[in-house]
């Protein structure tokens, strides 16, 4: 039997990815780190900034997202985030553009706890990018 | 009867008129195709997430404690209605449509005493409701420097929306679009997004989910960000819709003109006819006199 599942990526503009052969998906879940493999159980979850990783047999993907849901059901793993970048595409520049971003929002004063833990979670995984 | 000259004029003026209209089908037909693609690939990130929220509702224990965004604020006095328009005009029915259908929902809103707000977004609906609605409209919003709609901006309308929820400013959201179904059809919408209306509609599957973290926690991160989803879903189908109903406005309008111009032809030329018969029997009568 294969080990393989489906992933489908959606934002709000289009369908960003669709993938059927992944074996295994690495996304960052609001408690930590989720790995997920065929036959996980139906699991809902939402995402904090970080990197997605998806392995599959062409080789493995990285992604950067900012927020999201994630639903896996039925060995179909759904998903939805607003702000997604794959790493590959993503230049030095633009790296740089949400890095300042990112900086500036951690730097308010006027925000509550969880919004400067989710800007200061963005930082630290732009930094790490580098 | 018109003279000559006078029958000329219009007829330059009809054509003239007939060229921009002709021009802005064109732009609408081009226009329409991009939407279009947007409106049906932005469908799937609505449908997803209607999915796991329902999911997540139903696996809800505890319905009286649930979010208020989900359960409402258990009594419905306050109407807040999100009317979506566009910006241009001169796109048939489009505008009038949403506006006819909004209108109907106030006045039933106001004879069962309740109270009504109103949120504008797109400047024709604003035009259009001031007249009548005019102190109940508490905001007005226009998105004229985006090219397409985009989620930032629905975001926005979504986070506002949010806000004057959380500041108890009402109890229930409708909002207010044009469904695109196709070129010649756009279904006027009421979709109530506060507190979230599921009747009607089955989950997908009975099957029990694991959270992380709990249902509640999620569910108060989701549904904030639904309203935005929904809202961006709506200003989709209306850019879709707008450009459909101005396309088959200004094909009409096209056709129309063409019509009108035959029409016009066919009195100059008769007319001009009439004056060469009639000099003519002028001069021969005259030679007979003689």
């Amino acid at each position: 039997m294969s080990e393989e599942f489906k992933v489908e990526i959606v934002n709000p503009e289009k369908s960003f990815l669709v993938k059927d052969d992944v074996s295994e998906v690495v996304v960052p879940a609001f408690e930590g780190e989720m790995g997920i493999l065929k036959d996980h159980i139906s699991i809902i979850s939402f995402l904090k900034p970080g990197i997605i990783k998806i392995v599959s047999k062409s080789g493995d993907e990285n992604y950067y997202v900012e927020d999201g849901i994630v639903e896996f059901k039925n060995n179909n793993l759904s998903i939805l985030t607003s702000t997604i970048f794959n790493l590959a595409d993503m230049d030095k520049s633009k790296q740089q553009d949400l890095l300042k971003q990112a900086e500036e929002e951690a730097n308010k004063t006027d925000i509550n706890d969880q919004s400067k833990y989710l800007a200061d979670q963005k930082v630290e995984v732009l930094r790490s990018i580098n | 009867m018109a003279s000559l000259d006078d029958l000329k004029k219009r007829i330059t003026s009809v054509k003239s008129t007939q060229k921009i209209t002709k021009a802005m089908k064109m732009v609408a037909a081009a226009k329409l195709r991009k939407a279009q693609e947007s409106a049906e690939r932005g469908r799937p990130y609505s449908k997803k997430m209607n999915n796991v929220i329902l999911n997540l509702s139903n696996g809800i224990s505890d319905k009286e404690n649930a979010p208020r965004l989900l359960s409402g604020t258990g009594q419905e006095k306050t109407h807040l209605c999100v009317v979506m328009t566009s910006d241009r005009g001169l796109c048939g029915g489009f505008n009038s449509n949403i506006i006819k259908k909004a209108k109907s929902y106030f006045s039933k809103i106001l004879d069962e005493g309740k109270e009504l707000k109103i949120i504008t977004v797109g400047s024709k609906g604003n035009d259009q409701l001031k007249r009548v609605y005019g102190d109940k409209i508490i905001e007005n919003i226009s998105f004229k420097e985006s090219k397409n709609a985009n989620y930032f901006d629905a975001d926005k309308v979504g986070k506002m929306v949010i806000e004057k929820f959380e500041a108890s400013e009402f109890d229930v959201c409708t909002i207010f679009y044009n469904q695109f179904k196709n070129v010649i059809t756009q279904i006027p919408q009421a979709q109530q997004i506060i507190p979230l209306n599921n009747e009607g509609e089955e989950s997908s599957s009975e099957e029990s989910y694991e959270f992380e973290p709990d249902e509640d926690e999620i569910l108060s991160n989701l549904l904030p960000k639904n309203i935005s989803t929904q809202i961006f879903k709506a200003m989709l189908e209306n850019s879709a819709s707008e450009q459909g109903s101005r396309m088959s406005a200004m094909d009409n309008a096209t056709r129309n003109a063409g019509e009108m111009v035959d029409k016009l032809t066919i009195e100059y030329n008769r007319s001009r006819q009439a004056a060469i018969t009639k000099e003519l029997i002028e001069i021969i009568s005259g030679a007979e006199s003689l």
